[in-house]
């Protein structure tokens, strides 16, 4: 191990990304990332100093359209799909108040 | 050189799978029945689909209704499109209105969206019977559909080998037989590799050449749908129907594109094939010896092989294992047991988050998401997701330069050919390493094509990867044309 990532990393990452992992999840997460971190090494050597960051491969621009009311998804299509749907919305469990 | 026109496999008589340009013709013509096509593809399916689990859910009464539509507007003398009658298979991760639409993922288990995806609205246009819906490594992140929640496809050509992936169901569905052609969607070489290893065509456009509404995104930047087909006819007659502006998808390109079909026997004279003189080693011979080979074969048919360097390929590995995973960070967020799929019910909604995606995500989705969201947390961002995009500079730069000395580019699709099941253990870096060849492709935004090229190993099929720039798509599907009519020459001399 070349400890390029520790246990307590990879569980504030798990907290940043929403994901329970159990702990033997999480030593087996720090191995793994370890390991591809250090290959993910041989860019190091690349002088990137004034390269420009390429985010996306197609020169587009920001496309524009008429603001005007248009046919959306079926409401009540969209709903019955959800885990839990009240009252023509999203069911969801209290936002705050519990765990602060 | 001659030209065949029949496939060497086409001994088998009747039952042998048609393409998807007879077929169409024979429907259009009211020569063959589009619902008697499709049983015989559900016939295929039903006979051995247990064994190879090419598909997550055959839409037999829907492909039924579809079928005797197209036979009705054929009787009625209507207006019948390009793909009449053609059975054709969906990666799962393509929105069908109504019909489950999974990823492979536990967490979209049951999933029905409420629209379609445009490729599926263009080919029920065109005439297309869609078929069913494909298996593929959970949310397209895999090599060999060992990732998914629903168990593994096999390889059609030995089952015990992977058919590779992610897109492994719509590339066996093809090898097996169960329909002509299908699409899939290619990040990093989901497509083509797959291809490769299922001895068929497989083709990834230029980023921004289809439509990508509806199809569940992995990686933003990176994701393309595309063809597989039995031939290189039948991927650019799909490619062309499918191709084109989407309104609905800000990031298609929005001009016209040159018909396909309309390029494949111009033939290649002339034309300048690069060979990538740095390219990173790791192929078996069997696999370089196939692509020596297709030097030899197009070298033949008037092209001019040239040599070119295209010095960051190596470091395309590093540079999409830290992008790919940073976009499906964010992109997979959308999975919190809100709106769609799963959800594991906790006290509060972070709880609840948690918990659902946990539950819901398999290891290597989970893999991805805590690597992405590391290379994109504060402190790390500069050392790791932004000096990636610094490395996809550098490459996109030296293909531009590549292809001023080259029109397109020769490589092997997979260092390989198909693997056994579990050959890549616990593993993750060994399983990267199968897309070594696909993924520079991706970062630049160019296509690719895998074209078969014979047999390496174990008589397992070997693909050749031909690579073009931006919008180069006719002179990529030149190419391969002529290594398929090459391959089909060679076959047929060593059968008669």
């Amino acid at each position: 191990m070349s400890d390029r990532i520790t246990t307590a990393d990879v569980v504030k990452v798990a907290k940043l990304a929403r994901l329970d992992l159990a702990p033997q999840e999480i030593e087996r997460m720090t191995a793994q990332l370890d390991g591809m971190l250090e290959h993910f090494a041989d860019m190091d050597a690349l002088d990137l100093s004034h390269v420009v960051p390429m985010t996306q491969p197609y020169p587009l621009r920001n496309v524009m359209r008429p603001d005007v009311v248009r046919p959306g998804l079926d409401h009540d299509e969209v709903l019955a799909e959800a885990p839990r749907a009240e009252s023509g919305r999203f069911h969801v469990p209290p936002v705050i108040g519990i765990d602060s | 050189m001659s030209t065949s026109a029949s496939a060497p496999s086409s001994s088998s008589a009747s039952s042998a799978p048609a393409t998807a340009a007879s077929i169409a013709a024979q429907v259009r013509a009211g020569e063959v029945r589009a619902v008697d096509v499709l049983e015989q593809h559900l016939a295929r399916i039903d006979a051995r689909d247990g064994e190879i689990h090419a598909f997550n859910h055959v839409m037999t009464d829907r492909a039924r209704a579809a079928a005797a539509a197209v036979d009705a507007a054929v009787a009625a003398g209507g207006a019948v499109g390009p793909l009449a009658g053609v059975p054709i298979a969906l990666k799962d991760n393509m929105c069908t209105h109504g019909v489950p639409t999974t990823c492979s993922s536990k967490i979209l288990d049951d999933w029905k969206p409420p629209y379609d995806a445009t490729v599926v609205t263009k080919l029920v246009a065109a005439g297309a019977v869609i078929i069913g819906k494909t298996n593929l490594d959970e949310f397209a992140m895999g090599s060999s559909t060992e990732n998914s929640a629903f168990g593994p496809t096999r390889n059609p050509h030995d089952t015990s080998r992977v058919p590779g992936g992610s897109s492994g169901g719509s590339a066996a569905a093809v090898a097996a037989g169960f329909s002509p052609v299908s699409l899939g969607s290619d990040t990093g070489g989901s497509i083509r590799q797959p291809a490769a290893l299922c001895g068929v065509v497989g083709v990834k456009p230029t980023y921004g050449y289809v439509s990508r509404y509806g199809l569940i995104a992995f990686a933003s930047s990176l994701d393309q749908i595309g063809p597989f087909a039995t031939d290189v006819h039948d991927a650019a007659l799909v490619l062309d129907v499918i191709g084109g502006h989407d309104p609905q998808d800000s990031t298609s390109i929005p001009e016209r594109h040159p018909s396909l079909v309309d390029v494949l026997d111009r033939g290649v004279e002339g034309v300048r094939i690069g060979r990538i003189t740095d390219l990173p080693e790791g192929a078996d011979p069997d696999v370089v010896e196939r692509l020596e080979a297709a030097f030899e074969a197009l070298s033949e048919a008037g092209a001019i092989i040239v040599d070119v360097e295209v010095p960051a390929f190596g470091y395309a590995l590093t540079a999409y294992y830290l992008i790919a995973p940073a976009e499906a960070s964010s992109n997979l967020a959308r999975f919190d047991g809100v709106r769609f799929g799963m959800r594991v019910d906790a006290a509060d909604t972070n709880a609840m988050y948690s918990a659902t995606r946990a539950a819901g995500f398999g290891d290597e989705v989970k893999r991805r998401i805590m690597l992405g969201t590391y290379a994109l947390s504060a402190g790390y961002y500069d050392a790791y997701y932004g000096r990636a995009l610094k490395v996809r500079r550098l490459i996109h730069d030296d293909f531009a330069r590549a292809y001023q000395q080259a029109d397109v580019l020769l490589t092997p699709t997979s260092p390989t050919v198909a693997f056994p099941f579990g050959a890549k253990g616990d593993n993750p870096l060994a399983m990267y390493l199968c897309d070594l060849y696909t993924i520079p492709t991706n970062l630049a935004g160019h296509p690719g094509m895998s074209v078969p090229f014979g047999t390496g190993a174990d008589g397992l099929p070997v693909g050749v990867q031909v690579l073009a720039g931006t919008l180069d798509e006719p002179t990529m599907f030149r190419v391969g044309a002529a290594l398929e009519r090459a391959a089909l020459a060679t076959a047929a001399r060593s059968q008669s």
